[in-house]
């Protein structure tokens, strides 16, 4: 308690300097500022850029874990990270790379675009979208504070019972895990449901399902699983707080619990969850491939197609994370066919891009590369999860580098680099100034032999029968020089990540202002100035086809033509609601972590709710921008 | 219906109050969409029960426990508010306030009812050693049901809250979506319970 009272203390200093002291203005100036107006902000392009930066801040962090864990396993017998450190870093790196990292990325990459891409003003719900960042951020916060608080979580980030109970994870940091990926998982659940709202109800005139370009697609698939896969996560996470801090007995044998309903409910989850991170990669990918190709999308229905069709096989192969549980050889087979079945739809996606690129005129930018380098270092990983998909071969492979390997080569080969490719094409949208390509091939040449150097030799440390998750090998067992090379790999990775870092820099301190449309892009948002106004589009255009801007380009056209006369635009108000919900969450969260009588968590919950209320008394409507303020703003923008 | 609503509305009201509005169709959409992940979060709480609802512990067993007949006019209160709830709605689309308000009233005393009667059963199994405790059984019994109890206790708060704006605001197209989503609340409570009654109690009174 004493340390959050300095904290708050500290943190009322530096608004008071930053702001330049307290008196009478005090408010004023506080709500005038810059901090203020990203703090409360309701606009989709200022989410989109506070999730993708605090995903990268996150990415560093879980980065620098990996770097912690490749340095003690470099040679045998190393005591650099042991035990408890060890099983803690672990635990840490994966949790935070897939929801503090891959997912706000993601969710990053959709708020800046999607609503652009449909025509859109903003997305269904505003209020929503800033409560869902918060709400992320507070989780993710809360997940790492526990490095200072007690001890991180170290039972892996599939956190298996009857490992995660108290007896045998004492102390807090599994408390810390489960609450905070229940508040990060509640924004981020919200957030898939705003953008399906918004990509079902928010399209433009003429945007019909089958002209959506395909990261919105994919964006919209992805938020569909979300609102499916993560209920699971809620309740398992739910059951697992009851038992570790109310005495319930869901996991436990001896009270007649069972630890396979923890494996069943979080691969219901964790399952779709691989795909919610991988389909908006594979949308990055087709719009870049097609816009560096300067062609349409190869079959760009089959595309759709084979989206929606891994989305639905995503729920139903949960049971091959659990193949040597003993489920028995008819649901293991059942589920390795449905399991392989998912090659298909994937094949049909990696056959369209080569396709789409045969022909074209290719033009090597650095996004470009990351989509080229992606194909195959996924079609890799996707082979090796083929190959693991077999029950009998499984119960070799089962829970050995082999399966580090093939996770690493469909979420860093597909999902980061997908992302990266994404940063590099968005860019000039979202800030509004262009990323170095000098410095981007360094980083894409540096980042793609690092990562294979780190990641090919650990299919063979598997199959030499090193297993996942220890902190330590015996030497002249055959796995002494390949454990060195993967961690000289880890150092190419690192080298692209700091040039990717140096070249953010470089776009702020010394890019020259971004064109509208840098890439001779062929959708919706390349039709607008970068970056967009606030209200993005001047009048709602009228979508005529698929690669919408692109055919009117083609057409000799300037501009999109519009779909309704000049008029006044609605625009939501900003709120400070959201991130003080997400302070009441993360109040509650501390709360339950610290145990006790639960005072915290009662405060926190009643702040909670008096959101809520105040929320819905709240009669803001909004303002209006008048259409001669538009014309001042809007010069040279069109549509 | 529709040719004896129409003297009653101003010529700009539409038949459908609460998609009126652009704000309106997106609220009505998106809760659609929220009770969907509803729906998957309570069937884990379903599967969670129906795999442990054995695991006693010597303690006492659902056949032991359950009081049909009690549980019974819990959900003939529970049903009936589900009933009162549309009602309440289509008073709103007539613009009927009062109406409304009347219906609305019912629904919330109606949920009161099944929640007493609820608190009361709980009082009454944990006196018989059957706690969130003692057991699998008992732990799975309380998460399903008291997740649900919970859903109902929130319904029951936010209607309130939105009779006490109502009453204030008068039925506008900005209060309508919001009657109208906390009604789709209250019927998917309702059909939650309908499960319950079948997989918890009368599946636990079989055997």
């Amino acid at each position: 308690m004493g340390t959050l009272i300095v904290l708050i203390v500290f943190a009322l200093f530096l608004t008071a300097i930053l702001t330049g002291g307290y008196n009478k203005t005090f408010l004023e100036r506080v709500k005038n500022s810059k901090v203020w107006d990203w703090l409360t902000t309701v606009d989709h392009k200022k989410i989109g850029i506070l999730y993708f930066l605090s995903g990268f801040f996150f990415f560093l962090v879980g980065g620098i874990e990996a770097l912690f864990m490749r340095l003690q396993l470099v040679v045998p017998h190393n005591d650099l990270f042991v035990g408890d450190t060890f099983n803690e870093l672990l635990t840490m790196h994966g949790t935070t790379m897939i929801f503090m990292a891959a997912m706000p990325m993601i969710f990053g990459l959709m708020n800046a675009v999607v609503p652009l891409q449909i025509g859109a003003r903003d997305v269904a719900f505003p209020f929503v979208n800033a409560l869902g960042f918060w709400l992320f951020f507070a989780g993710g916060l809360l997940m790492n504070l526990s490095w200072i608080f007690g001890g991180a979580p170290d039972a892996g980030w599939t956190s298996y019972t009857s490992l995660a109970l108290n007896n045998y994870s004492p102390g807090p940091g599994v408390d810390f895990y489960v609450l905070g990926l229940q508040i990060a998982g509640i924004g981020t659940l919200i957030g898939g449901l705003n953008f399906m709202a918004t990509i079902i109800n928010l399209r433009a005139p003429g945007m019909t399902f089958l002209r959506m370009p395909m990261f919105t697609w994919t964006s919209f698939v992805t938020s569909t699983i979300i609102l499916f896969a993560f209920p699971p996560l809620t309740v398992a996470l739910l059951l697992l707080m009851f038992d570790r801090l109310f005495g319930s007995h869901f996991f436990d044998y001896t009270m007649g619990g069972s630890a396979v309903i923890w494996e069943h409910l979080f691969w219901i989850f964790g399952h779709p969850e691989v795909y919610i991170v991988i389909l908006p990669a594979f949308g990055v990918m087709s719009e870049v491939i097609s816009t560096f190709s300067r062609k349409r999308l190869f079959g760009y229905t089959s595309m759709v197609f084979a989206t929606v069709l891994i989305a639905f096989l995503s729920f139903m192969v949960w049971v091959h994370h659990m193949f040597t549980v003993g489920l028995g050889p008819v649901s293991n087979s059942i589920f390795a066919v449905a399991t392989m079945a998912i090659a298909v739809p994937t094949g049909i996606k990696v056959f369209n891009w080569l396709f789409t690129m045969w022909g074209g005129e290719i033009r090597f930018t650095t996004a470009m590369l990351f989509a080229i380098g992606f194909i195959p270092t996924f079609v890799m990983g996707g082979m090796t999860g083929v190959m693991l998909a077999a029950p009998p071969a499984d119960f070799q492979y089962q829970d050995s580098y082999f399966v580090v390997a093939h996770f690493h080569y469909v979420l860093v080969g597909g999902t980061v680099m997908g992302l990266f490719a994404g940063a590099y094409y968005w860019w000039p949208k979202m800030f509004g100034k262009m990323l170095n390509e000098t410095i981007g091939k360094i980083h894409f040449w540096t980042f793609l032999i690092g990562f294979h150097l780190t990641f090919f030799p650990q299919h063979f440390l598997g199959l030499f029968g090193m297993p996942r998750r220890v902190f330590t090998y015996q030497p002249g067992m055959g796995l002494d020089s390949l454990n060195l090379i993967s961690t000289i790999g880890v150092v190419g990775m690192a080298i692209g990540t700091i040039a990717f870092l140096y070249n953010i820099y470089w776009s702020f301190k010394k890019a020259a202002p971004a064109p509208a449309d840098p890439w001779d892009g062929r959708t919706l948002e390349w039709a607008i100035s970068s970056p967009p106004p606030v209200y993005n589009f001047a009048q709602l255009p009228l979508v005529r086809g698929y690669d919408a801007w692109w055919m009117e380009k083609q057409a000799g056209n300037k501009s999109l033509p519009p779909a309704e006369p000049l008029g006044s635009i609605h625009m939501p108000s900003s709120s400070f609601i959201p991130i003080l919900m997400a302070l009441g969450f993360f109040i509650a969260g501390f709360g339950f972590i610290f145990r006790g009588d639960f005072v915290g968590a009662i405060i926190g919950l009643v702040l909670v709710i008096v959101c809520l209320f105040l929320r819905s008394f709240d009669r803001d409507h909004g303002y209006h921008i008048e259409p001669d303020e538009i014309e001042e703003t809007n010069k040279g923008v069109q549509a | 219906m529709a040719t004896h609503t129409e003297a009653s509305r101003s010529p700009h009201m539409p038949n459908h109050l609460e998609t009126a509005t652009f704000e309106g169709r997106n609220k009505v959409l998106g809760f659609w969409l929220f009770l969907g992940a509803e729906t998957v979060l309570f069937a884990c709480l379903f599967g969670t029960y129906l795999a442990l609802r054995h695991q006693t512990m010597g303690g006492p067993s659902g056949h032991e426990l359950f009081d049909l007949k009690l549980v019974g006019l819990a959900t003939a209160f529970l049903l009936t508010s589900s009933l009162t709830s549309v009602l309440a709605i289509l008073a709103m689309n007539q613009l009927k306030k009062k109406v409304m308000m009347f219906w609305l009233a019912v629904t919330v005393l109606l949920g009161l009812a099944f929640l007493i009667l609820e608190i009361n059963e709980f009082i009454h199994y944990v006196h018989e050693g059957h706690t969130f405790t003692s057991s699998a059984f008992g732990s799975s019994f309380y998460a399903l049901v008291g997740t649900h109890g919970a859903h109902v206790t929130f319904g029951i708060i936010w209607i309130s809250t939105l009779m006490l704006q109502a009453a204030g605001r008068g039925i506008t197209e900005e209060m309508a979506p919001k009657l109208f989503v906390a009604s789709l609340y209250w019927h998917f409570i309702d059909v939650v319970w309908v499960f319950i009654f079948t997989l918890v109690y009368l599946l636990g009174k079989v055997g």
